[in-house]
């Protein structure tokens, strides 16, 4: 243990701890603009700096280490003074041009701004120039980047994609694509993370919002609107709406409010996911001379890009099963059209996910099953956020509503898609009867559940006397280590689930962003807690699923399902 | 008023000028891999403000030229542009009156010649190709060595460990902490301050505090063999990393001795053996076989080698001599530099006794053999160079310490022929004097000055301009040779030969120590990879946390020598350790640029490789 005082305040912290972190213990708030526990502690910003007694220089509170006998000031003049300029200097290369800018009224530096009372900007404003590649789903604004270097370290050390670089030197230091390359070719996953650790709008999602307006507003479209499970955990921390009041069925309210025709619910696919999948890898595992094994889960773009790009010769080993949202537009625009008797074509299906990495799986042209685009637009949590602002909903006055029939209905099995192990559990639960006719106890798969937010965690469950070795993972840096074991023949798994987000989708890279807080753990637990109270605990106990089938597809990986469900990402276009 | 005034600096001046040396300082020292276009663009418009502003080009033209790099750094140039940089660099240089003008120009245009694709990368992708190297020190040492590391483990006494951080990259501590040319110091960011780090004194003070210290474990055997032929540095730091990778190594060494030019090149009062053998005796520990006195392409053909491994690694060095080509070369008394330090390193001192010494040459060598020749007893040694003093090649130290061991110096001769007694016993060298002329290929070349010719007696002549690789036997048997040394590509594998790897001296003709390290650690990734195998070499030290505390200008802590007439007569190690008070103070200065800086952001450490 180290003593330090700290604004005169005598402060005790273990060894090792910042100053940072140690002021926080005492109460004391330093600005930080740059730094991310865990994450970034560059010390770039120099926002952060404190005066320590002796030391004729000031020094980041975010990377020095707090000593015995250490006396700190951390708002004398001098550290007002100094924190100031750099945040003159830092607005200086900036576009102020905040309205417009996707993170007004969420950006650390607006904010900081407006704490230190920064009025004019002494310095010339210099914006540099800005070139991105149109359409793409993630979007950088260089003259917005404050070069914070958390995207760079983020996707390096988090990833392991290392996309961002930092290039050049002096005043043109910037961040840029690795190696020269265009977006399209650098391998990015699109999981997004680049942007959630953003702390400006210069790393932002594509917005499709008006894409979405103009299909509720166009009366020959019947907008469907599906919303995934994660969104659930996330959908009112930017709308300023409490816990209590930023539930489930106030969601597909508001979703309603927008004016779609139908507010259904993802948990239904991933229930069929589960169906299907859960069948693949029974099918899989008693016919392991016939396909590749160990099995990955597909439902995570992110993940599916990063194989194509790093490990193609993985591909083989994904599920075939479309994803939960791919699976939603295929059903709607088959079964759901023909019983309301239209062409699939009327049918208009937004989707809200927690994801940037979704924007491109609905444009892949090879997934579609049911029309020439199954899902029509795909808007992440944000921006379902953004819809709801801009139509003025009063979001905590809307009466709760049950999402629609019958694509609305899921199971505890279906929720916790959006937490890491969660596709892992709901198709174990599954699998258990599908091989056994019996139902396991919800709850024996939990080893799967994230104990941390990244990781790998394993488990060896035992049904029907096969041996089911299970692996899963989140971020991709930990899904590199198991693809490299795969590929070594090394892996002594036959299940694996990979969700490119840290903690899965709850940590998504489309889900509100409060700077500097790792909220996936969080956000993870809220989904365990609906899997715990829905009366359903199992996929395959979902009546609308098993009416489905009992309608439409027969049985899980029948020739309908092939057509419908199923897709090779071996083929997709990236 | 005066009709003539003593000239007074003002205060304006006196500042200027302190500011000028301490920016001569920071380009000295300047970062490594910075933009090589920002760097033009701010050299041009120091030279600008350096213009008297009389003529057009010069006042006019180099501010246009500025604009124009930094439109192009923006991302706002075209191809025009850079067309009208190159045209403009080119009148202002042609038609400048003087050298603030036209030198400026030059600077742009030999920057468009060295680095246009950095020039069409900013043009073309507003993207610069150069690499900002976070740590310098590490980044100039050839072999990497973590070198913040190791300063921060001496700093807390911690000198086993220091020494494990450096055989991560480097199997010579002990040598190189004596004899390392430091290119880690030639950058280090200190400099900004006061003086680089006494890196290379760091390294000895931990080294010869460490103790004995083990190799680290092997890895298991892979069942592969490799032939090194050479036990050189290059040759013993390419066998010690392949040991520890698991490959079985045979060293195939043709004299009686390891160690190459460390042991038959460097002199004992420079580098003694035992410390060449503390270093040689833990990479030996790792079960490295080593066959001595067996020449390859004599004892045993090339071709057995490359059939009976899996690899072969070439690291022959450069020992053969090189010939003055002048009359009476072959007069008894005239040996080459090689020869003398080779026949010491097997244990034969000559004695020159009463004897008048001349060396031949300029570089490191001509220093070794004329230092070596006062200890050997000379009653004079005279080290004869056709250029001046300040164009030898060899460390500005070796010259003043030959100097201060009485040995002179005498430029400006260019050896004509030797003369000999009737006997065929060297007598005297007769030189040509000569005047220093224009710079040709980066040094000025002397030629002959309207003065007659000088006789110089001598009864030994040592000629030092250079050495040779025995490359032939190699040649025959299937490697490809340019100008004597062995082709091969970055990765160390020779052109044309499959699984034969070769490097240092024999593939870049004479270098450093490190230069030869830096090969063989090379070779051994490359070699491990051929083999199919990778096997990391990592070191698991922790390394001490930085400090907060800010370090204030302060004096750099050199290396002493023991004084010139103590030292002159032995082949005792000349050079004294730092105590440990100068070295705590000298780790103390040591900025950390592995935390501090873009250490933080790009990492600033590779633990393994």
């Amino acid at each position: 243990m180290v003593t330090l005082k700290i604004d005169g305040k005598v402060i005790t912290v273990a060894e090792g701890t910042t100053i940072l972190e140690a002021a926080k213990t005492a109460g004391i708030a330093i600005p930080t603009l740059c730094y991310w526990r865990g994450l970034n502690d560059v010390g770039a910003c120099r926002v952060c700096v404190v005066e320590i007694k002796g030391e004729p220089k000031l020094s980041a509170a975010c990377n020095t280490v707090a000593a015995e006998g250490m006396e700190i000031l951390t708002n004398s003049e001098r550290v007002r003074e100094a924190r100031r300029v750099n945040l003159e200097l830092l607005l200086s290369p900036h576009s102020c041009h905040c309205p417009p800018c996707n993170r007004n009224g969420n950006s650390t530096l607006q904010t900081l701004a407006e704490e230190m009372n920064i009025g004019e900007i002494p310095y010339e404003t210099k914006l540099p120039k800005n070139n991105w590649l149109a359409g793409f789903p993630l979007v950088r604004d260089e003259t917005k980047c404050v070069k914070c270097w958390r995207c760079v370290n983020v996707c390096e050390k988090v990833q392991g994609l290392g996309v961002w670089e930092v290039n050049g030197s002096g005043a043109h230091t910037k961040v840029t694509i690795r190696d020269g390359l265009s977006m399209n070719e650098a391998g990015c996953a699109l999981c997004g993370q680049c942007i959630t650790h953003c702390p400006v709008g210069a790393l932002v999602a594509r917005d499709d919002t008006e894409k979405a307006f103009r299909a509720i507003a166009d009366s020959e479209k019947i907008t469907v609107v599906q919303i995934a499970p994660a969104v659930r955990a996330a959908w009112g921390d930017g709308l300023g709406l409490s816990k209590e009041l930023a539930t489930e069925k106030r969601m597909a309210a508001a979703a309603k409010a927008l004016g779609a025709d139908y507010v259904f619910d993802t948990n239904f696919t991933a229930d069929l996911t589960i169906m299907e999948e859960g069948s693949e890898f029974i099918e899989r595992m008693t016919h392991p001379n016939d396909y590749k094994l160990p099995m990955f889960t597909s439902c995570c773009p992110g993940w599916v890009r990063f194989v194509k790009h790093e490990y193609p010769e993985l591909c083989d080993n994904l599920s075939t099963a479309k994803s939960p949202q791919q699976m939603f537009g295929a059903v709607t625009k088959s079964y759901f059209a023909e019983k309301l008797g239209v062409p699939a074509e009327k049918l208009f299906c937004i989707s809200v996910m927690p994801c940037t990495a979704k924007k491109y799986e609905c444009d892949v042209p090879e997934v579609n099953g049911a029309s020439a685009k199954d899902v029509d637009v795909v808007l992440t949590t944000r921006e379902f956020e953004r819809m709801l602002k801009a139509a003025h909903v009063d979001v905590s006055s809307l009466e709760e509503r049950e999402f629609d029939s019958p694509l609305g209905t899921g199971t505890g099995a279906a929720v916790i898609f959006g937490a890491t192990g969660g596709v892992m559990e709901a198709a174990l639960r599954s699998a258990y009867y599908l091989l056994t006719g019996k139902n396991p106890g919800a709850d024996d798969f939990k080893a799967v559940r994230a104990t941390e937010t990244a990781g790998i965690r394993t488990a060896e469950v035992e049904i029907a006397g096969v041996k089911v070795r299970a692996a899963v993972a989140s971020g991709l840096a930990n899904a590199r280590a198991l693809c490299e074991q795969v590929k070594s023949g090394k892996a002594p798994y036959d299940f694996i689930e990979i969700m490119a987000c840290p903690g899965g989708c709850a940590g998504g890279g489309g889900q509100p962003i409060t700077d500097g807080v790792e909220q996936a753990a969080d956000r993870g637990a809220v989904l365990y807690e609906l899997d715990r109270q829905n009366p359903i605990r199992f996929s395959h106990e979902n009546p609308d699923v098993q009416a489905l089938y009992g309608e439409y597809f027969g049985k899980p990986l029948s020739h309908r399902s092939h057509e419908l469900l199923h897709t090779k990402q071996s083929e997709w276009t990236v | 008023m005066n009709r003539l005034e003593i000239t007074q600096q003002s205060r304006a001046e006196k500042t200027v000028r302190g500011l000028y040396d301490s920016l001569s300082r920071r380009i000295g020292a300047s970062p490594v891999g910075n933009c090589p276009v920002e760097l033009t663009s701010a050299f041009l418009k120091l030279c600008l403000a350096q213009s008297c502003g009389k003529c057009v080009p010069c006042r006019v033209g180099l501010d246009r030229l500025a604009a124009l790099i930094d439109a192009l750094l923006d991302g706002e140039g075209s191809t025009e542009d850079l067309a009208l940089i190159e045209r403009t660099a080119r009148a202002i240089a042609d038609s400048s009156d003087c050298a603030i003008g036209f030198e400026a120009a030059k600077l742009v245009l030999d920057g468009m010649a060295a680095f246009r694709d950095d020039y069409l990368s900013h043009l073309t992708k507003n993207r610069c190709t150069a690499d900002f190297a976070a740590v310098p020190c590490s980044a100039e040492c050839p072999a990497h060595v973590d070198i913040p590391a190791y300063i921060a483990l001496t700093g807390e006494g911690r000198f086993a460990d220091a020494v494990r951080v450096i055989r991560k990259d480097n199997p010579f501590p002990s040598v190189c902490g004596l004899i390392c040319e430091h290119p880690c110091e030639a950058h280090c960011r200190r400099s900004l301050v006061d003086a680089p780090i006494n890196i290379r004194g760091l390294k000895r003070y931990a080294v010869d505090n460490a103790g004995v210290v083990p190799a680290p474990a092997k890895a298991p055997a892979t069942g592969k063999t490799v032939a090194v032929v050479g036990g050189g540095p290059a040759g013993l730091t390419a066998a010690y990393f392949l040991s520890l990778m698991g490959h079985s190594v045979t060293v195939f060494e043709k004299r009686q001795r390891l160690g190459g030019m460390l042991r038959y090149g460097i002199p004992c009062y420079r580098l003694p053996d035992a410390y060449l053998d503390a270093d040689i005796d833990v990479i030996l520990s790792l079960g490295i076989e080593v066959k001595l006195g067996v020449s390859v392409g004599k004892d045993i053909p090339f071709d057995e080698l490359r059939a009976g491994y899996d690899a072969v690694y070439v690291s022959i060095g450069a020992h053969a001599d090189k010939k003055l080509g002048i009359d009476g070369e072959d007069s008894r008394g005239v040996i080459s530099a090689v020869e003398l330090l080779g026949s010491i390193g097997d244990g034969n001192k000559p004695d020159f006794t009463g004897k008048n010494v001349i060396v031949v040459g300029g570089g490191n060598v001509a220093m070794d053999v004329t230092r070596t020749s006062m200890r050997l007893g000379a009653k004079s040694v005279r080290c004869v160079y056709r250029r001046r003093v300040e164009d030898m090649t060899a460390l500005p130290e070796e010259v003043e310490g030959a100097m201060a061991e009485g040995c002179e110096i005498v430029p400006l001769k260019a050896p004509v022929r030797i003369e000999a007694d009737r006997d065929g016993n060297v007598t005297a060298l007769v030189v040509q004097p000569q005047v220093i002329g224009e710079v040709d290929r980066g040094r000025p070349k002397p030629y002959d000055a309207d003065a007659p010719e000088e006789k110089i007696p001598a009864d030994v002549i040592i000629v030092a301009i250079g050495q040779a690789i025995d490359s032939k036997p190699f040649a025959a048997a299937g490697m490809a040779v340019n100008r004597g040394a062995f082709t091969a590509d970055k990765a160390g594998a020779a052109a044309d030969c499959a699984g034969v790897f070769t490097g240092g001296d024999c593939v870049s003709g004479p270098a450093t120590v490190i230069r030869a390290i830096e090969a063989g650690k090379v070779a051994a990734a490359n070699i491990d990879g051929y083999l199919g195998c990778h096997t990391d070499i990592s070191s698991l030290v922790d390394i001490p946390a930085p400090t907060y505390k800010f370090k204030p200008a302060a004096g750099r802590v050199t290396n002493t020598e023991r004084d010139a007439e103590d030292r002159k007569d032995d082949f005792d190690l000349m050079e004294k350790p730092i105590s440990r008070e100068e070295a705590m103070q000298e780790c103390s200065r040591c900025l950390r640029c592995d935390h501090y800086g873009c250490g933080s952001l790009k990492g600033g450490r590779n633990t393994k490789w």
